[in-house]
């Protein structure tokens, strides 16, 4: 599904992705760990079309398409969708008809026609359920004044809306509670199946027992160094990401 | 230098000799003060401070240094067809001419033309809230104005107001109306002013003024739309009374160019107003508001808010004054102005003016002036939303703070369709 080939990429001059290698299938759940600045939310960011990042080797292909020559809307209507980390709150632009526009557009993409009203209204209600989001919060404007669980339920809200093929979810852990945490990873869950798959962005060790991944790849200074099962990421949580830098730091020098 | 100013001021004058009408509702006397103010200061042009980017002179050099053409009668029916509002009390204006016959009456009020207006109604408010020595354009007015209408409510007037303005004419004229709106003791109303779009080529110098009475309510709604022909000054100037609120929301969509003078002078204890403003220029269009809210008593409060986007070569200007007088304690004032500019040429000139003179106030402040918000961009184009209907999604956002305002739903309406259509322009 998603093939990445020494992919590097600058921002202002500086390379943060070194040459990124990494092929995820559909069905399977990878997790990318790495301690902060080794370059986990710019890969994210790269892959879902950010234009502050210049690309300036590899490649990536998404669904046999050359991904990085598609705009960001195009990568999302081919079915790949970045839950971020920090949410943007756009005030006026309601949660429910941002929605609408936005799977419209997809379908349009994949020439389907325009969902109708109440069967928007019914997969609305539906997908709420699942992610406990109160259904208040959807006829809001965006994130706006919205808690940090809250503005993650949402992007798991949105992601159970719009069927995404590849779902990226960067730090989607970071600022929630436990119970939140454990609301997050349900949906997650429950959305999984063997025609998409995730890649689990993430810092600890914690969001990975709630979501287990298949393949754990630890990210360290542009590069993916290690790369394993889920037992891995215990050996991280066990020994933390300070072996991984001393072994590493010299290589990379 | 000053000759040259003059000469244009003279111009426009032995014009408008020619082409005004006979009226006999201003006072000879003050008149006499506008013609001598007129003479003192002369037409505008860009080294007048308050006119810095709105130079009247050079539009009169270049378009209406000769005015020429007639007024045509209005086919009544076809623009009731095309403007009547549902719900409402509907009265057309052409040219700045009441069409009494065709427009309703509000309930319990008086619509009359300003020449037929009761002498002690005149009398009383005519010239008192805008003096001829406050504006150049103001004494013009003054001198020349031979066209407008008075309107005069007196209690509760349950369905909204719509004026619609309409030019009709050939050739190129310049318009001089004066309006007087008086909202009595504890009378409510909600009047909103529609600006047609004309083919007419024309000058509209409009000076409306208002009296707010105690404990009344006036909420008034500007909706210019006149097209790329028109050129308008339009000055509107309040004068609240104890208790009393009054609310003012000017949109722009259309014009050549559009000048709004809005002043409201509260006059007395526990009274409010209310300024909203959004505007959206495009191609060589110049809109240029400046507003001012003069608090002269306590205990009263000012809030406003004017948004802008601005396309193509299009120039804008926020000039926003707060005046808080030395009786005026407890005051709370606040403003604010938000601008987009969605082009490189097009430029906003933002300026709020404070000058607070009591020491137990709260007032505040502040403007902007950006580009669409980048993250929002692409947190929504991450979601399949395609660039442009991403911005548009943002810049109906923006917008919505001051459209959602708009009390009645017809005219909110009308307010998105005319938002819409100018953002496709």
């Amino acid at each position: 599904m998603l093939l990445i080939k020494n992919l590097k990429a600058e921002i202002n001059g500086k390379e943060i992705l070194k040459g990124i290698n990494l092929e995820v299938k559909a069905g399977e759940v990878h997790a990318i760990m790495g301690p902060n600045g080794s370059g986990k939310s710019t890969l994210s960011a790269v892959l879902a079309g950010r234009e502050d990042y210049d690309v300036t080797d590899g490649e990536v292909s998404f669904n046999n398409k050359d991904l990085l020559e598609l705009a960001a809307e195009d990568r999302a209507r081919e079915g790949l969708f970045l839950a971020f980390q920090y949410p943007v709150e756009i005030p006026g632009v309601s949660n429910v008809n941002f929605l609408r526009t936005a799977l419209n557009e997809i379908r349009a993409y994949r020439k389907q026609p325009a969902i109708e009203a109440k069967d928007f209204l019914a997969l609305i209600k539906e997908k709420q359920k699942l992610v406990e989001l109160d259904g208040k919060l959807a006829n809001r404007s965006v994130n706006e004044g919205f808690s940090g669980g809250e503005k993650k339920r949402n992007e798991i809200f949105q992601m159970a809306v719009l069927e995404p093929k590849l779902a990226i979810l960067d730090e989607t852990d970071s600022g929630l509670d436990i119970d939140a945490l454990r609301i997050v990873a349900a949906g997650v869950n429950k959305l999984k199946s063997k025609d998409n798959a995730t890649i689990v962005i993430t810092h600890y060790q914690r969001l990975l027992d709630y979501i287990v991944p298949d393949f754990v790849h630890i990210l360290y200074n542009g590069k993916i160094v290690k790369s394993g099962g889920k037992e891995l990421a215990l050996e991280l949580e066990e020994n933390g990401y300070d072996e991984i830098k001393k072994k590493y730091d010299t290589a990379a020098v | 230098m000053v000759t040259d100013k003059l000469t244009a001021t003279h111009q426009l004058q032995e014009e408008l000799t020619k082409s005004s009408g006979k009226a006999g509702f201003m006072p000879v006397h003050e008149i006499g003060l506008a013609l001598q103010y007129l003479e003192e200061k002369g037409i505008p042009n860009a080294k007048h401070e308050d006119y810095k980017y709105c130079n009247i002179e050079a539009v009169l050099r270049k378009e209406f240094k000769t005015l020429s053409g007639k007024e045509i009668d209005a086919d009544v029916t076809a623009i009731k067809k095309k403007y009547f509002l549902e719900g409402a009390y509907n009265i057309y204006v052409v040219n700045g001419k009441l069409l009494v016959n065709a427009s309703e009456t509000p309930e319990r009020s008086d619509l009359l033309s300003i020449g037929g207006a009761p002498a002690e109604m005149l009398k009383k408010h005519l010239t008192k809230y805008a003096p001829a020595n406050s504006d150049v354009l103001i004494a013009l007015n003054t001198a020349y104005a031979d066209r407008g209408m008075f309107l005069h409510i007196t209690s509760v007037v349950e369905k909204p107001i719509a004026i619609h303005h309409i030019n009709s004419a050939e050739g190129n004229l310049f318009f001089n109306t004066r309006n007087l709106i008086i909202v009595e003791k504890n009378a409510q109303v909600n009047i909103t002013e529609f600006y047609h779009p004309a083919d007419a080529k024309s000058f509209n110098n409009t000076v409306t003024e208002i009296f707010v009475g105690e404990h009344a309510h006036c909420n008034h709604t500007l909706i210019q739309d006149a097209g790329d022909k028109n050129y308008s000054v339009n000055a509107t100037k309040v004068y609240q009374e104890t208790y009393s609120n009054y609310t003012n929301m000017c949109f722009t969509f259309s014009g050549a160019l559009v000048r709004n003078n809005l002043n409201t002078a509260i006059d007395g204890p526990f009274a409010e107003a209310h300024l909203w403003g959004l505007f959206v220029t495009n191609g060589t269009q110049l809109v240029d508001n400046h507003t001012l809210v003069d608090h002269l008593k306590p205990n009263c409060q000012s809030n406003e808010l004017y948004k802008g986007i601005a396309n193509g070569r299009s120039t804008a200007v926020f000039n926003g004054q707060i005046f808080v007088e030395k009786d005026a304690q407890k005051t709370n004032a606040y403003q604010s102005s938000k601008n987009i500019l969605l082009s490189n040429d097009a430029t906003v000139n933002a300026k709020p003016e404070l000058e607070i003179y009591a020491n137990d106030v709260k007032c505040s402040h502040g403007t902007s002036t950006g580009k669409v918000d980048e993250n929002a961009l692409f947190y929504l184009k991450a979601r399949g939303i395609g660039e442009e209907n991403a911005r548009k999604l943002l810049l109906h956002a923006f917008a919505h703070e001051v459209i959602s305002q708009v009390k009645n739903d017809r005219v909110k309406e009308k307010v998105s369709a005319l938002f819409e259509q100018s953002l496709l322009s």
